[in-house]
């Protein structure tokens, strides 16, 4: 199969332009950008019935590949959005990972012992297939997404109520005014260095070679897909090594290349094809794609400006060792959509964005913590460090603290909202794996004794679920699930391998936002404590430090 | 030596990242033999953390054998 086929998107003039239709003045919320994450914002806006208006400079996906390895979380989350299935039908699922140390491997570990999750531990899927999945999901809401590529935003000006904003298109240019901007023009943001904002953090020295090679012969050993990452490899004279497969027989393969390499230099075939060659051998292969690049970990001090909320990359970067770029930025749209939603329905009041900006620094604060982390143990700055890595390397061929030491990336989990302004104290008082500020633990359950998944049950809506002998009571906007009850007059689910009972607790009631966290647990829950954290939502007091 | 339970238990846990980062933090800036220094400092230190004899001369003659040839 060749590479992968860059359609460009139909570009058209905007209604603005052509004196024809109908040019709406004012949008509730214009997004700029269509990466990964300005796609699923408008998708998931879109199923919460709030229309919105997308501007990319551009008009094909991302070139070469960019994110490959989408974590559970995140498909999760697009299962709500309408591509996770088909996600993880492309992607290539994996969840071992081995370490070596020279040719020798020192440790692998497995991302997901447990059985009972719709998704995997991760997939590997190329970006470009990510934005392609969401462009097209996008276009089933033509009446809520109206999806503009070619148009780029030039300037734009808070007016307190209201946001304007300059587009400039291949036909002209024009205004246009929304209640809302979510700004996901990426690790460059335009918007951001517009409005001056600082965006401070960590830049690391080493450079890193990134190339996706095409090649019908497996260059692992082994048969099951798996990410393979080494430290001084004797097939390169740099400290690090990461070999991983994708869809298509495209395996991406990092190489750490030193911080006195010439980027320029790098990036060509004469220096390039050795490499490859130095890793998969004789076995013939096509390089798909290049890049030289230089990590940074840096983000900005508040990601909601008066009406400009920055989620994604414009937001925050992390170097990739980890996943939490992309990932990250996923549980960002999660996190905000349902909440501007609800303020532009006037469900809540305007101050339910600044949870996001608590719950959303708060989340990417750890994913750059672990991310520069990593990149520090890969990057040893000094011969001390060296030292102490190797010995850590050493010592982790037989002592288990050593082998937890080894840091080649700590991949991308969901950050836990515990004690956050919106979460409540747990009043349960149950054995059960899942705690306030978690987010959904998955199990597989049967609805009317079809087989299916709980993440696919429980996300996009407030939730009551309550798990076996207890009463849900009948609360405004909060949908009722019960497993393992009967006689009840909402929806019940049926736990026959017992994994949600476990991961529940017999007993408990959880109430679950839309996306999917834990607001409260409760024993005996009752509809006045929970319309009041409701009532909290809608109007939330920040008596806890906002970050 | 290697089927001591003890050594053979990871005690750091969740903490591990935390804590190797604080260390090489705390050699940032050194030179190579400052750095040194501050390693024997630690040692002694960390021993006198330990304070059981058996499990010291235990532990030294465990990194003892993980020296390269
Ligand atoms: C080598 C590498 C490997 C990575 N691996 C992973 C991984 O395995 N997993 C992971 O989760 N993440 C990974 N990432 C990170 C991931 O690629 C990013 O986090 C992700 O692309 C961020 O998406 P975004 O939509 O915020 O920004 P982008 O994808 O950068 O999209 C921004 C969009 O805004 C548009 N735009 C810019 N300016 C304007 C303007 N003025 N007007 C209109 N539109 C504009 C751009 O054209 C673009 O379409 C990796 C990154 C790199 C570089």
């Amino acid at each position: 199969m060749p590479g992968y086929d860059y359609k460009p998107f139909e570009v058209t003039p905007p209604p603005e332009l052509d004196g024809e239709g109908e040019a709406k003045t004012r949008y509730p919320v214009a997004i700029i950008g269509a990466g990964p994450i300005g796609l699923a914002a408008a998708v998931d806006l879109a199923t919460k019935g709030v229309p919105s208006i997308v501007l990319d400079d551009n008009n094909v996906v991302s070139i070469g590949s960019r994110a490959i390895c989408w974590a559970k979380r995140t498909l999760e989350i697009f299962d709500r959005l309408g591509i996770g299935e088909r996600m993880l039908a492309k992607g290539v699922t994996w969840k071992t990972g081995r370490l070596f140390h020279g040719s020798s491997e020192v440790y692998n570990f497995d991302l997901l012992p447990e059985e009972g999750h719709k998704y995997p531990a991760f997939i590997n899927l190329q970006q470009y297939y990510v934005e392609q999945y969401l462009v097209e999901r996008a276009k089933e809401f033509p009446d809520l997404i109206d999806l503009r590529f070619k148009n780029k935003v030039v300037e734009h000006q808070d007016n307190g109520d209201h946001i304007t904003l300059q587009v400039e298109t291949p036909f002209g240019n024009y205004e246009l005014k929304a209640d809302y901007t979510i700004v996901c023009d990426g690790a460059g943001s335009p918007t951001r260095k517009r409005m001056g904002l600082p965006f401070d953090g960590q830049t690391f020295e080493e450079h890193f070679l990134i190339a996706d090679v095409e090649m019908e012969e497996s260059p692992f050993e082994t048969q099951v897909p798996e990410r393979w990452f080494w430290f001084e490899p004797e097939f390169h004279s740099g400290q690090s090594a990461l070999l991983h497969k994708q869809p298509d027989n495209i395996y991406r393969i990092d190489l750490q290349l030193g911080p006195e390499s010439d980027p320029k230099l790098e990036a060509t075939e004469e220096k390039v094809f050795p490499r490859i060659k130095a890793i998969v051998g004789d076995k013939p292969f096509k390089l798909d794609w290049m890049s030289v690049y230089k990590f940074r970990c840096a983000k900005l001090e508040r990601f909601v400006h008066n009406r400009m909320l920055f989620v994604g990359d414009s937001a925050h970067v992390v170097s990739p060792f980890g996943a939490r770029g992309g990932n990250g930025g996923i549980q960002d749209v999660d996190n905000i959509c349902w909440k501007l939603a609800a303020v532009i329905k006037g469900e809540a009041d305007v101050s339910l964005l600044e949870t996001y900006n608590e719950e959303r620094v708060h989340g990417s604060a750890e994913n750059i913590l672990n991310s520069s982390r990593a990149t520090n143990f890969m990057t040893p700055k000094s011969s001390i460090e060296h030292l102490f890595r190797n010995e850590v390397l050493n010592l982790s061929s037989k002592m288990p603290f050593a082998r937890k030491l080894i840091n080649s990336g700590r991949l991308s989990v969901p950050c836990s909202l515990e004690a956050k302004t919106l979460q409540q104290n747990d009043e349960s008082n149950g054995i059960k794996q899942v705690q306030v500020g978690d987010v959904v633990l998955d199990a597989p359950v049967k609805a009317d004794g079809d087989s299916t998944w709980l993440v696919s049950q429980v996300q996009g809506e407030f939730t009551l679920l309550g798990v076996g002998d207890v009463e849900l009571p009948d609360v405004g906007g909060v949908r009722r699930i019960g497993i393992n009850q009967s006689n009840v007059n909402y929806k019940t689910l049926h736990d026959e391998e017992g994994l949600a009972t476990r991961r529940y607790g017999e007993g408990n009631a959880y109430l679950l936002r839309p996306d999917g966290h834990v607001l409260a647990i409760y024993k005996s829950p009752d509809a006045g404590k929970i319309r009041s954290v409701l009532d909290h939502i809608s109007n939330p007091i920040f008596e806890k430090e906002v970050a | 030596m290697m089927n001591d339970t003890s050594m053979m238990t990871d005690k750091l846990g969740a903490n591990g990242d935390e804590f190797y980062n604080f260390l090489m933090d705390a050699h940032e800036g050194l030179s190579e033999e400052q750095s040194h220094a501050l390693n024997a400092r630690l040692v002694l230190m960390l021993a006198n953390e330990v304070g059981n004899i058996d499990t010291l001369k235990s532990v030294i003659k465990t990194a003892v054998e993980f020296n390269h040839e």
